[in-house]
């Protein structure tokens, strides 16, 4: 793991919104196979973390660096071309298309009359969905008609298909019940295989604790500290997010 | 996409999707119905099946791009108007400068007010249902100034035969551009990522544009498409009638409406059909054709063609919102 560079490399990163500091001081490097969990209570400033990574907003100041090598990302597709695919709350997905257009919404590949490549679309998704164990009906199934599970696999995959760097997860099981969980964090855990770098955010201690490697707290926009969650406890993590002592 | 909805699982997908066979379904119960009672006053012989085909032409061009609007989430109101300034403003171009100058300035004018609606929408970000209602007003005043409420006849012959009364390799001039709208429109919107695009505009904008996706650009696209499309309509008319006035196009945007949402595309966008609607198109002109053939009165043919729109939208947005 230390081995090689970190896919991600934040460095001081600081971010403010006319006078209001979002975040400060915030340094996470995130290597290839490891999942980083990322806590914090309502308002510590997750959300404006996934968006300065996913590019949405640069940072005040601050470097980030992608396998060593910094990047400037001032929009939302920079992050995509940098190889950072994010699994948003919301998932977007448009609802009313089949599985394999939302797998390739915006990046449709083309046969040579350059018309919609539909057999690659299919094919491609099925492998995929079927590499993740993400139980569909099929590939040509429409998302409206899909559980909540199984649209989170969707999406899950659909960033799969494209991060070659790392996997951004907003809150994934947030939506879902007891079993889809159980199978949206197998697939996550899964992810580690295919040597991206997975930062997932996550308001249930008990997951962060199952998938992760390490645990980064946040508070009010400072970052309290980074743990090996196999060197910690719920108990120390709770009292980094409150700022309370037990 | 239209019809890949296939064994999706859950009860849903398993009971029978009326609404995709409504539009073939009323399509054929309606031809049925004419061909019985009016089986002794001409409706069936080809002359009569034809004809409708050819006084279709105009809503069903308009039909093909208001399938793109809707799909991409807009609406426009303003293709009766665009019609009326396209047809007249071809005509007055027409008797000065010639047929091609002509078939410029009707289009043109189109895709000019499409782009006019297109900017509003897209960039400064109204509504298109009232950026469409106030285009709608204003090029009806536009086109009743330009010619002082009087018409202008057109008689360039290869404009007319080229827009209307002509005829290549047997098969007349409007049947063509019929076939090639919707077969043109049906390819863009199924098999182009152009297409895709749309869908996926009109379904969730916020994970096209997250998707790299640029949204205001496709809402631009599609009402230029539309209000070219509306030209178009505008210079059939004028070659088929001979003539342009400020009249063409005003009872049609229903019409046309009418036939984009009984043939299975989504008000609220996401989801269309070309397809469907060139039968939604030919549904409403049957409809027209077999209520003057019954002998009704103009008001009374008013009142049931609204009553059967009314049945038909209400069945296909009753199976579409589940």
């Amino acid at each position: 793991m230390s081995a090689s560079a970190p896919v991600l490399q934040l460095q001081d990163i600081r971010k403010t919104f006319g006078g209001i500091t979002a975040i400060e001081n915030f340094s996470l490097e995130v290597f290839p196979g490891e999942i980083v969990a990322l806590v914090g209570d309502n308002g510590a400033g997750k959300s404006t973390l996934v968006k300065i990574v996913s590019g949405v907003h640069p940072p005040s100041s601050g470097t980030i660096a992608i396998e060593g090598k910094p990047v400037t990302m001032s929009n939302a597709t920079m992050g995509r071309a940098h190889g950072i695919e994010v699994v948003y709350q919301d998932l977007a997905l448009a609802d009313q298309q089949t599985v394999y257009m939302n797998m390739f919404l915006g990046r449709e590949p083309l046969n040579r009359f350059g018309l919609l490549d539909r057999r690659r679309m299919i094919e491609e998704t099925e492998k995929l969905v079927k590499e993740l164990d993400v139980r569909i009906p099929s590939a040509h199934a429409t998302i409206r008609d899909l559980s909540g599970g199984q649209r989170q696999g969707v999406a899950i995959a659909r960033a799969t298909h494209w991060a070659s760097k790392l996997i951004l997860l907003d809150e994934p099981t947030a939506a879902l019940g007891v079993a889809e969980t159980a199978r949206v964090e197998a697939i996550v855990q899964s992810l580690k295989m295919r040597n991206v770098g997975v930062l997932i955010i996550s308001h249930s201690l008990d997951q962060v604790f199952k998938l992760s490697d390490r645990i980064c707290v946040l508070r009010r926009g400072k970052q309290i500290g980074v743990r090996e969650t196999a060197k910690t406890d719920k108990n120390e993590i709770i009292a980094m997010i409150t700022g309370l002592q037990q | 996409m239209s019809n890949a909805n296939i064994s999706a699982g859950g009860s849903f997908a398993s009971r029978f999707n009326l609404q995709q066979y409504v539009v073939y379904l009323g399509f054929l119960a309606i031809f049925l119905f004419f061909a019985i009672v009016l089986r002794d006053s001409g409706f069936l012989t080809v002359r009569n099946l034809s004809n409708i085909v050819l006084q279709t032409t105009p809503v069903t061009i308009m039909a093909v791009g208001l399938v793109f609007v809707m799909s991409a989430g807009e609406i426009d109101l303003s293709i009766g108007s665009i019609v009326a300034v396209a047809a007249l403003a071809a005509a007055v171009t027409i008797s000065a400068y010639g047929m091609t100058a002509g078939i410029v300035a009707g289009l043109g004018a189109g895709l000019l007010i499409g782009v006019i609606n297109g900017i509003l929408v897209a960039y400064v970000r109204l509504p298109s249902f009232l950026v469409t209602l106030a285009t709608l007003g204003l090029f009806a005043g536009v086109s009743r100034s330009m010619t002082d409420l009087r018409s202008i006849s057109v008689t360039n012959e290869a404009f007319t035969g080229f827009f209307g009364s002509g005829s290549l390799l047997g098969v007349p001039s409007l049947i063509w551009w019929t076939v090639i709208a919707v077969a043109i429109g049906h390819l863009v919107f199924r098999e182009t990522r152009f297409g895709a695009h749309v869908l996926a505009t009109g379904d969730n904008a916020r994970a096209a544009s997250v998707s790299g996706i640029s949204v205001p650009r496709i809402r631009l696209a599609v009402l230029t498409i539309s209000g070219g499309l509306a030209g178009l309509a505008g210079l059939l008319y004028a070659g088929r009638l001979q003539a342009a006035k400020y009249t063409l196009g005003e009872t049609d945007l229903m019409t046309v409406i009418a036939a984009v949402i009984v043939g299975g595309t989504l008000l609220n966008g996401g989801k269309g059909s070309i397809v469907g609607a060139l039968v939604g198109s030919l549904m409403m002109g049957m409809l027209n054709n077999g209520l003057i053939l019954m002998g009704l009165s103009v008001s009374d043919q008013m009142i049931v063609r609204g009553l059967i729109i009314l049945a038909a939208v209400a069945v296909s947005l009753r199976e579409k919102n589940r």
